[in-house]
């Protein structure tokens, strides 16, 4: 965590200095408007992370939900978690985000109801329907790896496939399932970048619009793609001490 | 018909094309302790996860405590509630401690108050001898302790019936026999048991039917004494001298 830190000030600092390349002065925090600039730039990681987060929440229920008519005995429910996770996965996110925020209004429009959606929603929308036939994928190798045996033995005390999916099976799954899931985060905070393009006030947008004005593309994506760098490095390190907590708490 | 445990008639079941059992007919009283065993692929643990559905029968008729297995999900259930297993591989719950192995199914199952279940696993912890471990997780025991704990979890339950499949084939050789005196004494009370296993000194000293099957069939039924000292098929005859040499 720190080293990468050191790395980036260093890299800041010392080509600030340098060549006719590099004109730092447009994100330098020692003059007003460089200061000014960095602010701007930076208020973006609160609604990067907000974006994130909401997404994020949302797919991993709505994961679940994909997930679970996938253990069904009847074929139908198993048909309908195959069609979504295929049909969904083959999505790219841009169009699908386009789909959602210029075309998902007309649909509400013709069927009488007046539901704007906002850059903000329209962004945590395709986010978390992209994510989540990810997530359901998750779940289901998760839960599929709890030995057969655990099943078995919950319903010979006489528990119902309900209660033994609640007590047996998902508390042993979830130890298995909250890594890859919160590795599956690091990659929405990445793609939220996309909401940029239907003028969701995030980091990228940010710097686009900087760079519109201050024509400094260099200096700016760069200041863009460690703003990116070190929020992934937080969520990457909080994930390692997750797999720690829980990796010590599975005793088998 | 009142002091009928299981009742199986002309049970059949196919893997795809694969016949694993044969008309299987086999009639458990109440009290009664009856010991299947045979070579392995002869259909003897099949024969006993059919008892409490987690194998489906194609045909014939199993009978449980006078109510007949059925593809109904609540009768099943009912019915697992009074038929105890306990697997070869003991198939603790390792997310919990051992007391709430043994509370689970008696507090979500049962409708017992966590108090009443807790009683009751201490109780029956008592029983097989180990007290001292309810607070552990299964992942700390020895085997012998696991499948120990995997009984008393039966036990909790209050089956009717308990089925043990080859509860010893996956344990140390020191820890079989703690095992075994668990289950002895189980039988001594009275529990009705069927029992899949290879340890033929149990077999000898508890059983009141001895099963051999090979390839999905029943071959030999009878009672011990016989089965042990004249038995009828050349097959079982070579079966037992192969493994009562050791």
């Amino acid at each position: 965590m720190k080293t990468p830190a050191v790395l980036a000030i260093l890299l800041l600092l010392g080509a600030c200095s340098s060549s006719a390349t590099w004109g730092w002065y447009v994100i330098d925090p020692r003059t007003p408007q460089g200061w000014i600039n960095v602010r701007f730039l930076i208020n973006g990681m609160g609604a990067t992370i907000a974006v994130s987060l909401t997404a994020a929440a949302i797919s991993m229920v709505l994961g679940l939900i994909v997930a679970l008519p996938g253990f069904s005995q009847k074929r139908g429910w198993r048909i309908v978690n195959r069609v979504y996770v295929e049909f969904i996965r083959a999505i790219p996110l841009l169009p699908m985000l386009f789909w959602v925020f210029y075309g998902l209004p007309l649909i509400f429009r013709s069927m009488g109801l007046n539901i704007p959606i906002d850059p903000f929603w329209g962004a945590v929308i395709t986010l978390a329907l992209s994510d989540s036939a990810f997530t359901a994928e998750i779940y289901r190798s998760g839960i599929q790896s709890i030995a057969r045996g655990q099943t078995e033995a919950a319903q010979t005390v006489g528990l119902t496939r309900g209660q033994t999916m609640r007590y047996v099976v998902l508390p042993q799954a979830i130890r298995r399932i909250l890594p890859p899931l919160a590795n599956q985060f690091i990659y929405i905070v990445k793609m939220s970048a996309f909401a940029s393009v239907i003028g969701m006030q995030e980091l990228t947008r940010r710097a686009n619009e900087l760079v519109v004005t201050e024509y400094r593309p260099l200096e700016i994506y760069t200041l863009l793609i460690f703003e990116y760098l070190i929020l992934v490095l937080v969520i990457s390190a909080g994930v390692r001490w997750l797999e720690r907590r829980m990796g010590s708490d599975e005793r088998n | 018909m009142q002091d009928t445990a299981i009742e199986m008639i002309g049970v059949n079941k196919w893997f795809g094309d694969f016949h694993v059992l044969k008309d299987i007919d086999l009639t458990v009283r109440k009290g009664e302790k009856v010991v299947i065993c045979g070579p392995s692929g002869s259909g003897k643990s099949t024969v006993v996860r059919c008892i409490n559905r987690l194998e489906r029968h194609q045909k014939g008729v199993i009978r449980v405590d006078g109510a007949e297995l059925t593809d109904d999900e609540r009768s099943i259930i009912a019915i697992r509630s009074d038929v105890g297993m306990v697997f070869q591989q003991f198939n603790l719950f390792p997310h919990l401690s051992v007391l709430d192995n043994l509370t689970l199914g008696p507090i979500k199952a049962r409708g017992l108050s966590r108090s009443e279940a807790e009683d009751r696993a201490r109780h029956y912890l008592e029983r097989v001898r180990i007290p001292e471990q309810a607070d552990k997780r299964p992942g700390q025991l020895s085997g012998g302790q696991q499948q120990r704990v995997a009984i008393a979890r039966s036990l909790c339950m209050e089956p009717k019936v308990l089925l043990f499949d080859e509860p010893t084939s996956s344990l140390d050789p020191e820890m079989i026999a703690e095992v075994l005196d668990v289950m002895i004494g189980l039988a001594e009370d009275g529990m009705t048991m069927v029992v899949v296993t290879h340890e033929m000194g149990f077999a000898r000293k508890v059983a009141d039917q001895m099963v051999f099957m090979d390839a999905g069939a029943i071959v030999e039924h009878g009672p011990p004494g016989p089965f042990f000292e004249a038995p009828q098929s050349a097959r079982c005859r070579q079966f037992l001298s192969q493994i009562l040499k050791h």
